[in-house]
């Protein structure tokens, strides 16, 4: 590397500002008025996100995410030996469709050679990834310093597949990955319950008649299909985010495979929408990377807000869970030894004044009647679960205490029920207290 | 006087060709321990997520002092670690994609935030960062031999050699200082956490060597040729030799020998071969490596495909004498000391008998004319041999092992070649009522 | 027929023919290739020699009157499936390649699940399943095929009380209806009040046939007690050499 160093670095304030597009711009880059390429380019960079995100739920669950990675990177060699065939075979070296044929060809020889190392010798699935990610690529980089030697300026295009050129993305493109799109949600919808059965369960798969090696080779044939399409739009370092990141933010919000593909698709549409027209509006950012950015924001939202799997919600019942146990703990000592006062902290004899279960704030606070019904009932089944474990379960008196503190919490009214008959059954006399707080 | 030829190469060649080195082995001792872990692809998604680093390091502090960049790109592979981890456990997402997700975001940044560094007019080279600029490590070398090692010489020495050689000293140093632990946590992390080493404090140390072996290769090589590095060497050692320490030398060997081999080929191939300019060396590099793996696949004495199929092969051609003998003692039992090799033939499980008889009479084993065989006084002795091995199976599967009668002889025929012990045993009569040859020593 | 797994053999000569309308537990110490039969009759591991036949014909023509209902390890429980999903697997083949899951094998899906005692179950996550409701999931996945013979690995590892009840009622049930199971179990001491008839498993048959006749001390040590190290050494030599691995 030999940078020079710039006179400044932080661009001024004014620079930003004059960069800003205009609302007006906004409006139209959104809503398709922009101009033609860079509406051919936004729907382009839409349906790329919609096949790579249905293509990549597929990955996902077949927990193939990585070979994808390795697959771009093999692409890399098929590419720059096309391109010196070509040249030397005297044909437009440039052609996409040549270059995107040695693309695949190659592709498909890395996941070729992966599956050799995997079977013949004993290294494990993340070094043959690893290796042929690597060699091949290496391999391609060569090329490329052979190419770039013969100083034809017609070089310089083949940079792009590495990091992308979104912005020249033309009619064709577009057409080509809608195709693309449509051939992955017809696959989806037709084969939606084969692909499932064996992710899920290879083995019952096998034997209800669906052969896995048949799943694994559509999947890996999809996979290509997206990978080499898309590697002029975002590049191939960039591709592989689009197969994974989309599905693995989709399953924040899903348990359900069908869902997992719809939203997949949606955020990956999202991404490619947002990311490229944020890329036409601000200049000289490039649109691959913007795109990337966008699918991984999402992720990071999903992973935060979503309601079921998100961190967040995980924190807050995790919490009040928590807090459950804290006020049951408290209603129940303070029911049985009510002339006994703890040091507890201000928030928990907030929370219980604040719901009625206390009349007063200070730790010598004493119990309203609904503190006294809920203490009481905490405190029979706290007797009852001990009752229980002591004449049914067989466990040393010592033991109890342990055991009970976490279930009580989790007591239900019909759980009751049948543990008072079973302490009925086995002979046992319930305790006359218990008998008494049956409410 | 240096001679102009060595001063050319020390010039040109000598400094790449360490960096190379430098690289190649430090990667290459780290990488054992990742492959054997089965997390090469850590080397992977580091690599990929340094980028972020080093470019915002450049950016703010306005200098490419390695430490500056050392110190970004460090930061950026503690943070894609971290980050990781926390997608993998607070996001239950599985392994590949939580990498995936990571590495290729903060590669996003490093390609946003690069464009930005180019649009100020700071140039710094993207392509550089995935396969490195090697060939520049350019260095005035001095004219005479005294002025070699004077002060003045080293310290115009590229700082990008220094930092990898100090980058490997401190590599060698680790491996020798936490070779036990290292050994244990690969292996069997339960196992060292109840020996007192923590398994979690050896994987982050390791991490953070990765990271390091790969930001201070990055200016040299490039990502690419870190990623090849930490998996291939390794991955061919172990396809070499069982033993951990016989895996970590030889590594090293293949290390070192693939950064010269591809250094040589991506500097003199050219010309050779007629072509204008030299090739990208961190390229040629990987790919000798990846060579190295295919070739250690193929003809690995221990491992590789031409051993296997040719102990196969052995393993074949004994059987079918073994068989062959085997055949002649039993019809010399039943009273035909001689038999003809028609009559050998349909009981024989081989493609080509001649070439058995041939094989056998070679051992000694045999005599035979066009049309008969017959054993030897060595013959007859393997043949006992044999017989005995068989017969004592059969009494073992019937009486140990319950196998029914019908079937003891087809299992026991596999069995009689094998080299494991015969069954212990004093009995005389097989279950089919034969006699058992009598030990011989 | 004798099975060989990653070449190793595994199974020795093991030749067995299973009674119609009878619960069969196949017993062994670990490792002794009890999965591996199953794996074997069903064709997910080839055999190294002899052959597999239902009803006389091979396994690929006997498909549909064959149930499955394999360990529960075998599984990431945090796919994105419900307790109905999974239990509607069970139709696919019946319903065909490419043609969607509708209404009525839904209903049958469910009815099954209700079999089993987790109606309420059905929409929820298999993740958000007990173990032992995740293994009745399975059950009622084997049960929707309506299968005459059931394969079954290892249903009662691990569950509750309850869940092992519902498990042996169903099985009792499916032997009323004349229908063969087949269940690697892994608890002795149930075998006779569960099962009618028994396969002793230890790298080969040591004993098969009826409960009552065959479970005995004697059969019992063989199989339990007396490791057979040396057919076990066999065994990875045979491996090794079958691979071109160099002989130790």
């Amino acid at each position: 590397m030999n940078p020079t160093l710039a006179q400044s670095v932080t661009p001024s304030l004014k620079q930003v500002h004059d960069e800003m597009p205009s609302l007006r711009e906004v409006f139209d880059t959104v809503t398709l008025q922009s101009g033609f390429n860079t509406n051919a380019v936004i729907v382009a960079a839409t349906l790329l996100g919609i096949a790579a995100g249905i293509i990549g739920a597929f990955a996902l669950l077949r927990k193939r995410s990585l070979t994808a990675d390795a697959l771009s990177h093999a692409t890399l060699p098929g590419i720059t030996s096309a391109f010196l065939i070509a040249s030397a075979m005297g044909l437009n070296a440039r052609s996409l469709p040549v270059l995107l044929l040695g693309a695949t060809i190659s592709g498909i020889l890395g996941v070729v050679c992966i599956h050799l190392i995997l079977t013949y010798t004993r290294l494990r699935e993340d070094a043959a990834i690893g290796i042929v990610l690597s060699v091949f690529f290496g391999i391609g980089v060569v090329l490329l310093s052979v190419i770039q030697s013969t100083a034809t300026s017609s070089a310089a295009g083949l940079n792009h597949f590495i990091y992308g050129q979104t912005a020249a993305m033309l009619t064709n493109d577009a057409i080509l990955m809608g195709a693309i799109a449509l051939i992955a949600a017809v696959i989806a919808i037709l084969a939606m319950k084969e692909i499932t059965i064996v992710c899920f369960n290879e083995s019952f798969a096998s034997v209800t008649g669906i052969p896995a090696s048949l799943i694994d080779g559509l999947i890996l044939a999809l996979i290509v299909l997206v990978t080499v399409s898309g590697l002029q739009a975002v590049g191939l370092i960039l591709i592989v985010a689009m197969l994974i990141i989309p599905p693995a933010a989709a399953r924040f919000w899903t348990d359900r495979v069908r869902m997992l593909i719809i939203l997949s698709a949606l955020i990956g549409a999202l991404s490619g929408f947002v990311g490229a027209s944020v890329s036409a509006l601000l200049p000289r950012k490039p649109a691959g990377a913007v795109i990337v950015l966008c699918a991984g924001s999402i992720f990071v939202i999903s992973m935060l807000a979503a309601p079921a799997r998100g961190v967040i919600a995980q924190l807050i019942r995790h919490a009040r869970l928590r807090l459950r146990i804290a006020i049951d703990h408290t209603l129940e000592s303070k029911y049985e030894y009510p002339e006994q006062h703890k040091k507890r902290s201000f928030s928990l004899r907030a929370f219980l004044r604040v719901k009625g279960y206390t009349d007063s704030l200070h730790t010598t606070s004493a119990l309203t009647q609904s503190g006294i019904a809920r203490g009481r009932r905490v405190r029979r089944n706290h007797m009852l679960w001990e009752q229980y474990l002591i004449s049914c379960a067989d466990i040393a008196p010592s033991h109890v205490d342990w055991s009970v503190d976490q279930v009580e919490h989790i007591l239900d009214e019909d759980l009751i029920t049948r543990l008072e008959n079973e302490i009925r059954a086995s002979g046992h006399h319930l305790d006359s207290n218990l008998q008494e707080t049956h409410s | 006087m240096i001679s102009e030829q060595l001063r050319q190469y020390i010039s040109f060649d000598l400094f790449p060709l360490t960096s190379a080195i430098c690289v190649a082995l430090s990667c290459g001792l780290i990488g054992n321990h990742l492959v054997l872990r089965r997390q090469s692809m850590m080397g992977d998604a580091i690599s990929h997520a340094v980028l972020p680093g080093l470019v915002a390091a450049f950016l703010l502090a306005s200098s490419r002092s390695p430490m500056v960049m050392f110190l970004g790109a460090g930061a950026s592979a503690l943070v894609t670690v971290g980050l990781i981890e926390l997608v993998k456990r607070l996001g239950r997402v599985e392994p590949g994609a939580a990498m995936g997700v990571v590495f290729s975001v903060m590669f996003a940044l490093g390609v946003l935030m690069l464009e930005q560094a180019a649009a100020d007019h700071v140039d710094l080279d993207a392509s550089c960062v995935l396969y490195g600029q090697l060939e520049t490590l350019f260095f005035v070398a001095p004219a005479q031999w005294n002025e070699l090692f004077s002060v003045d010489t080293l310290t115009h020495i590229p700082t990008q050699v220094s930092t990898l050689v100090g980058l490997t000293i401190i590599v060698i140093t680790f491996k020798i200082v936490f070779h036990k632990e290292l050994r244990i946590a690969s292996f069997d992390p339960g196992l060292a956490t109840t020996q007192g080493i923590h398994a979690g404090f050896i994987t982050v140390l390791l991490m953070i060597m990765t990271a390091a072996c790969a930001v201070a290769s990055f200016e040299a090589v490039g990502s690419i040729l870190v990623i090849a590095m930490l998996i291939c060497p390794a991955s061919t050692a172990r396809l070499c030799t069982d033993r951990l320490s016989t895996q970590i030398k030889l590594s090293a060997v293949f290390a070192i020998s693939a950064a010269i081999i591809g250094y040589l080929l991506a500097s003199f191939a050219p010309e050779m071969l007629d072509m204008p300019s030299s090739l990208n060396a961190a390229g040629m590099i990987s790919v000798v490596a990846g060579a190295q793996v295919a070739l250690a696949a193929v003809a690995s004495p221990s491992h590789g495909l031409i051993a296997k199929s040719r102990r196969q092969r052995e393993l074949r051609k004994t059987i079918d004498i073994e068989d062959l003998i085997g055949l002649l003692y039993r019809a010399k039992e039943t009273g035909s000391p001689r038999s003809t090799i028609s009559s050998i033939t349909p009981a024989m499980n081989t493609k080509d008998i001649n070439q058995t008889i041939t094989n056998a009479a070679r051992q000694g084993l045999i005599t035979h004319t066009d049309t008969t065989l017959e054993l030897t006084e060595s013959g007859l002795q393997t043949g006992a041999k044999i017989i005995r091995r068989h017969r004592l199976w059969e009494g073992y599967l019937v009486d140990q092992a319950n196998i029914r009668l019908d079937n003891v002889h087809d299992i026991a025929e596999q069995l009689e070649h094998l080299p494991t012990d015969e069954p212990d045993s004093d009995i005389q009569i097989d279950p089919h009522g034969r006699p058992v040859p009598p030990q011989t020593h | 027929m004798t099975v060989a797994y990653h070449r190793k053999p595994v199974l020795w000569d093991v030749d067995y023919d299973a009674p119609p309308g009878s619960l069969v537990a196949i017993v062994g110490p670990n490792g002794a290739g009890k999965s591996t039969f199953i794996k074997a009759c069903l064709g997910l591991i080839p055999a190294a020699a002899g052959t597999v036949e239902f009803w006389g014909k091979p396994y690929k023509h006997a498909r549909a009157k064959i149930g499955y209902v394999p360990q529960r390890e075998t599984v990431d429980w945090d796919f994105p499936v419900s307790a109905l999903d999974v239990v509607c697997m069970g139709l696919y083949r019946k319903i065909g390649w490419f043609k969607p899951v509708r209404k009525i094998h839904r209903a049958a899906a469910m009815e099954s699940l209700d079999r089993m005692g987790l109606a309420d179950y059905a929409n929820r996550q298999i993740a958000q399943l007990s173990g032992g409701q995740q293994q009745r999931v399975f059950l009622a996945r084997a049960l929707v095929q309506n299968a005459d013979l059931y394969f079954m690995d290892e249903p009662f590892a691990g569950v509750d009380a309850a869940t092992e009840a519902a498990i042996i009622d169903v099985l009792r049930e499916l032997r009323k209806q004349g229908k063969t199971v087949i269940v690697v179990h892994h608890d002795l001491q149930t075998v006779p009040t569960y099962f009618d008839h028994a396969m002793l498993l230890n790298m080969r048959i040591v004993a098969a046939g009826p409960v009552s006749e065959i479970f005995t001390d004697e059969n019992l040590h063989k199989t339990y007690g007396g490791r057979l190290t040396l057919l076990a050494e066999a065994s990875e030599a045979v491996a090794r050499a079958q691979q071109g691995q160099p002989t130790k």
